[in-house]
């Protein structure tokens, strides 16, 4: 990255110039992602909407210097994460057109853009009434000018400052996993107060059930 | 040298909103977790650059750790979805309205 500024920068004359067209194309790219996803009727198109919003944000972490979070980014939202949506989609077999036309209850919409412009101007009016980038630093120390680059400054930070954090999501990502794995199991005995035998627990029994509710 | 980082936060700031009305207005439940991925990631575009503008490493380890948290809650939330879809045949959130009083 900082070669190819380095070697356009005499062409172009500032080296912001790059920045801010880097900015534009990944911020674009990120704004028509969400859009997508929001917009989307297939959640198949959504996710892959996801995704590039997930490496336009990628990009951005990289332009301020976040290399080994762009890195994490990708790995983890868009290897890890969508990978999961997409299993369930095709899982499930939702993966088919619905229609977002119709409006079941009449002022969702309407109220829920008001309610988002609304928080908008809220932030708005905190940006502009704050002086940003101002107060304490942190002890996790510099982000920028370290040794070892910002790879190294964050493994330190986590693994002194942020230790106790750490440890706590290690215990959070394990009650995470035993609570998909309960979560996923299928009951083996049938609840007592519905029919003794489940069926197939294919298409069939759906009826069964909804009429043992 | 870098572009200011107000340019990032407003883009946080957008993306955080379409995320919050993708989330008030669809009603796939799939398409709602999205949603929330949406603003999540606002979230540490604004944490990336406030570690940026303050030169401190602590905004980017918080980033990590919302990836963890992230991770974990699209796990738990999809295990319930297979879990309400064996049941219901249906990921749309009107069609679990069992606990409505």
């Amino acid at each position: 990255m900082s070669v190819l500024v380095g070697l356009l920068a005499p062409v172009l004359g500032v080296a912001s110039t790059i920045d801010k067209i880097t900015f534009a194309i990944a911020a674009s790219i990120v704004i028509i992602g969400a859009i997508g996803v929001v917009m989307s009727r297939n959640p198949v198109h959504a996710a892959l909407m996801l995704v590039m919003t997930l490496f336009g944000v990628a990009v951005l972490f990289v332009a301020q210097q976040a290399n080994f979070l762009a890195a994490v980014q990708v790995i983890v939202y868009a290897g890890a994460i969508v990978v999961l949506f997409l299993f369930v989609i095709m899982f499930l077999g939702v993966d088919r057109e619905e229609d977002i036309g119709e409006e079941p209850l009449r002022f969702q919409r309407p109220l829920a853009i008001v309610l988002v412009l609304l928080t908008v101007a809220g932030l708005l009016l905190v940006g502009i009434n704050t002086k940003w980038a101002v107060g304490a630093h942190s002890v996790a120390g510099p982000a920028a000018g370290q040794p070892g680059g910002d790879v190294e400054a964050l493994g330190r930070s986590v693994f002194t400052t942020y230790l106790f954090p750490f440890e706590a999501t290690a215990a959070l990502l394990v009650i995470a996993v035993v609570g998909a794995v309960v979560l996923a199991r299928r009951p083996k005995a049938p609840v007592p107060d519905e029919e003794p035998v489940r069926a197939t627990a294919a298409e069939p029994a759906d009826d069964a059930e909804e009429v043992a509710q | 040298m870098s572009l200011g980082g107000q340019w990032y936060l407003a883009l946080s700031m957008v993306v955080f909103a379409i995320g919050a009305l993708g989330l008030l207005i669809r009603r796939n439940v799939l398409v709602m977790f999205m949603c929330v991925e949406l603003m999540l990631n606002a979230a540490n575009i604004a944490f990336v650059t406030f570690a940026r503008m303050l030169n401190d490493i602590g905004g980017q380890a918080l980033v990590f750790f919302v990836l963890v948290v992230a991770a974990a809650e699209v796990v738990v939330g999809l295990g319930i979805v297979v879990a309400i879809f064996r049941r219901r045949r249906s990921t749309t959130a009107d069609d679990l309205h069992m606990l409505k009083g």
